[in-house]
């Protein structure tokens, strides 16, 4: 990029390389820069905001599924990730600064620290996502809590199929359209999800989706101390995919825009190296840093509204 | 980046010689990687017309199809996906980028007196993103079918026995979509920027033409609208690919939420379609009254104006949806709203032209039709506004006529008139003035007689995307398919005309219209830089210092 920038300089004319042809002063070329770039973070916060009004209808609607899902989430690897981004916007910030300076080594340090914070991120975000994975906590149809494994031994699968598909008959119409009838069910279309139907619950006196074992999890993932298994059944809340569908659309969302950051700082952290940047330009180090901290900024909601709903 | 080509010396190069954009450089290198606006501009514009043409035969299709009940060429099924086809295509490839992506890009920024876009490159990038979501919903074509709608409601587009295969059907469409939509997302940006920062300091707010004004209420629209429709697709893709249960009611989710997303970005989406068609109407219609525009600064507000009221009205789709009684009413309210500035516009207009030296060439008479059909347009969609009638036609052919005058006989007419206004300048040939009226009477006619009998169709109760129809709608059916095909052959004839001046048009002269905004002070063509000489920044609509100088056929300063 900056190769180019020196090439299609017109030779003689008084323009800086930096300066592209058709601005005037660099101050300018900056100041258009900087506007684009926060228009751009506007429809950033727009294309959040669909999710974020996603989120606001369906817990106004739905509160108690928000209460009762989210405490499998663990909040200690939600905090941790808070303070490692928290820390990166510090690091991006003082990398900016080091670059408005000339200070080289600073930047090269600090964007190489912000790298590793963004990286550490989504590590923890993979541990987070593989337990889900593990434990069948997934969206829609692919919602599949784990039983205990008494629970397994006792119903074959193909016991709680029948069971279900029986009983769903009467019940159908009404599950599509009612409001939460305050206990567990299967989407209609997926048998395979049936074993957490409230109709299995029916005949199985004390099933419902507890952890394998709790000992086994990371640390912070063992399920909450009033498990859910405790709960009776008529306390037990149905769709409580939907929360898990909530759940990976915003935090998978905000998942691409740290890896969409990171390859950006990358490429930022290549060109420092390369000695692009001094005081008088330093355009895509001020961008880049803006757009870090907006990724950071749509977290800090994210981990509240995800992870400490009370 | 691409952009380092050594094969791209066009916008980074002072003009050596007096060659224009056009002949500066050759070799189809330099127009693949161009950041020359106008360049750009030209690729826009052929590849939207193209698109055009293809949304253009299913329109003929399906007026085929309907010309008797039951079948006369095709299927159910593939008359279903025809005029889903005929929307999506007509509605995401042809209007949405029509006016500001190939005429804005054209003249904004000579109208500021610049030499191009704040973002060369990103302009570049969006359009290689509007072809690519381009050729993505026409691979949906090959692929398989989509027959949901261009509105991809759920369960419609979730369905996965709606639209063939996982892949050949509604996921390559919207993918489509999404990418459309960063396009008209970074066009829009572009433009703010541009307006901002690249005007030159004696050029104040109020002397920004009047389609400079539209271009940045719509550019806002953009920005703010469309990444919704973004998540909103990208929520749909996962509902559909992996059974996601947000939008489908029988995972849990809520449809109707689907509805309020999609409209929340194509209720807006309809005031970037008319507000830079109306942009185009101020220039055309002051130029050729031959008089100074009336109420300069009505007009420029009304578009910001409705650039905000759009926001506040998308549930006027959805009073049948199942929304409460009040919050309909409040849309209600608010779409009555939205009237007054557009007709603050229609007025002025009015206003502009009484008593004005009218000059009835192509633009023009394109303009005056506009005024007509978005006045019918218009004011159906205040009956459409009333809840009580909404009920009654909702889902009828009365508001397939409805949105049919707005977004086709004002919004196309609007780019046809931009077409031909600025013809000359990007070309650098006149067209041929009387094939341009032949053309416009078929054009008007035949929209009018497409179209008019729809209302009556939708008063009588037709349903629109309807396969059949009991015999007594025949006749009005049969009006409609003939006067799509007049309206064709109107098109058709447009496009000859327009061609073949391009190899043998007469030489255009700098102004041959007498336009008082910047992009007639520069050559036709414009140089790559667009200007040799600065600009004289002035008023955009002051026509006093220019007269006519039958040598050149066209208008020259009287200093």
């Amino acid at each position: 990029m900056s190769h180019e920038r020196e090439t299609t300089t017109p030779d003689g004319s008084p323009h800086p390389a930096s300066l592209q042809h058709h601005f005037d002063t660099p101050r300018q070329q900056l100041e258009a820069a900087l506007q684009g770039m926060w228009l751009f973070l506007a429809t950033e916060i727009l294309l959040f905001g669909g999710l974020f009004c996603l989120y606001a209808v369906f817990r106004a609607n739905h509160p108690e599924i928000f209460e009762y899902a989210h405490q499998y989430l663990s909040k200690f690897w939600g905090a941790t990730n808070t303070v490692i981004l928290i820390c990166s916007s510090f690091t991006m910030a003082t990398a900016v600064w080091a670059a408005q300076v000339g200070r080289r080594k600073t930047l090269l340090a600090m964007l190489a620290l912000t790298l590793l914070c963004g990286c550490g991120f989504l590590g923890v975000k993979f541990i987070e996502y593989q337990h889900k994975w593990k434990e069948g906590l997934l969206w829609g149809v692919h919602f599949r809590p784990e039983h205990s494994a008494e629970q397994f031994a006792q119903h074959s699968a193909e016991e709680h199929v029948a069971t279900v598909s029986g009983e769903h008959t009467s019940s159908a119409p009404a599950t599509a359209t009612s409001r939460p009838q305050l206990f567990a069910t299967a989407p209609a279309t997926s048998p395979a999800t049936s074993q957490a139907s409230p109709d299995t619950q029916a005949t199985q006196p004390d099933p419902s989706w507890v952890f394998r074992s709790p000992g086994n999890g990371p640390r912070g993932l063992r399920p909450p101390s009033a498990a859910p298994a405790s709960l009776a059944p008529e306390q037990r809340v149905r769709n409580v995919q939907t929360f898990f569908a909530v759940y990976f659309a915003m935090t998978g969302l905000h998942g691409l825009h740290v890896l969409a950051g990171l390859a950006v700082i990358t490429w930022i952290l290549v060109r420092s190296a390369r000695g692009d940047f001094s005081p008088a330009y330093h355009t895509p180090v001020h961008m880049t840093g803006l757009y870090w901290h907006v990724v950071d900024l749509i977290w800090i909601y994210l981990f509240p509204l995800l992870y400490l709903i009370h | 980046m691409s952009a380092m080509n050594p094969a791209n010396p066009t916008s980074d190069v002072p003009p050596a010689t007096g060659g224009n954009y056009l002949t500066q450089t050759r070799g189809i290198l330099s127009w693949v990687f161009t950041r020359d606006h106008k360049r750009i501009a030209v690729m826009y514009l052929v590849s939207i017309l193209a698109a055009f043409l293809l949304g253009g035969i299913f329109a003929i299709l399906v007026r085929t199809e309907l010309l008797t009940p039951n079948k006369t060429i095709v299927e159910p099924d593939r008359y279903n996906q025809f005029f889903t086809l005929h929307g999506a295509i007509m509605i995401f490839l042809v209007i949405i980028p029509g006016i500001p992506a190939a005429l804005g890009n054209f003249v904004l920024p000579i109208m500021l007196g610049a030499k191009d876009l704040a973002f060369p490159r990103i302009n570049l990038f969006s359009y290689y993103l509007w072809l690519l979501g381009a050729l993505l919903a026409v691979l949906a074509i090959v692929l398989g079918s989509v027959d949901t709608g261009w509105t991809f409601y759920v369960p419609y587009a979730t369905d996965v026995s709606a639209g063939g295969t996982l892949m050949g059907g509604v996921i390559p469409v919207l993918l489509g979509v999404f990418l459309l939509g960063f396009s008209s997302i970074f066009t829009g940006l572009n433009f703010i920027v541009t307006i901002h920062k690249l005007r030159p300091p004696s050029m104040g707010w109020f002397q920004l033409p009047l389609f400079l004004w539209a271009l940045y209420a719509t550019a806002i629209i953009q920005i703010l609208a469309t990444p919704v429709l973004g998540i909103t697709v990208l929520l749909l893709i996962v509902e559909r690919a992996a059974n996601f249960g947000i939008f489908h009611p029988s995972l849990g989710g809520d449809p109707v939420l689907y509805q309020h997303f999609f409209w929340f970005y194509s209720h807006p989406a309809v005031y970037i379609m008319i507000l830079p068609a109306m942009g185009v109407i101020s220039e055309v219609i002051s130029v050729f009254s031959r008089k100074h525009i009336f109420g300069y600064h009505f007009i420029a507000f009304s578009s910001v104006a409705i650039a905000v009221f759009g926001f506040f009205v998308w549930g006027h789709h959805m009073f049948v949806s199942g929304q409460s009684a009040l919050l309909a009413m409040i849309f209600s309210l608010f779409t009555y709203a939205v009237a007054i500035p557009s007709a603050v516009k229609v007025f002025n207009w009015l206003a502009t032209m009484y008593r004005g030296a009218i000059v009835l060439k192509a633009p023009m008479l394109y303009a005056l039709s506009f005024l007509f059909i978005f006045g019918i347009g218009g004011l159906t969609g205040l009956f459409l506004g009333a809840l009580a009638v909404d009920v009654h036609l909702h889902g009828t052919y009365f508001i397939v006529a409805h949105f049919h005058y707005v977004m086709m006989g004002s919004t196309l007419f609007a780019m046809i008139a931009g077409i031909h206004y600025w013809w000359p300048k990007m070309t650098g040939r006149l067209y041929s003035e009387l094939w341009g009226r032949v053309a416009w009477v078929l054009a008007f006619v035949g929209m009018n007689l497409t179209f008019f009998p729809q209302f009556l169709l939708g008063t009588h109760g037709m349903p629109r995307r309807y396969y059949n129809y009991p015999p007594q709608f025949q006749f009005l059916n049969v009006l409609s398919s003939i006067g799509s095909y007049l309206m064709a052959a109107g098109f058709v004839i447009t496009a000859i005309y327009l061609l073949h001046s391009l190899f043998a048009g007469r030489r255009a002269p700098s102004n041959p219209w007498g336009g008082a905004t910047l992009e007639w002070q520069c050559s036709s063509p414009p140089p790559t830089h667009n200007f040799d000489q600065p600009p004289v920044v002035g008023d955009p609509y002051d026509f006093g210092a220019l007269k006519y100088d039958a040598a050149i056929e066209g208008y020259v300063s009287k200093t």
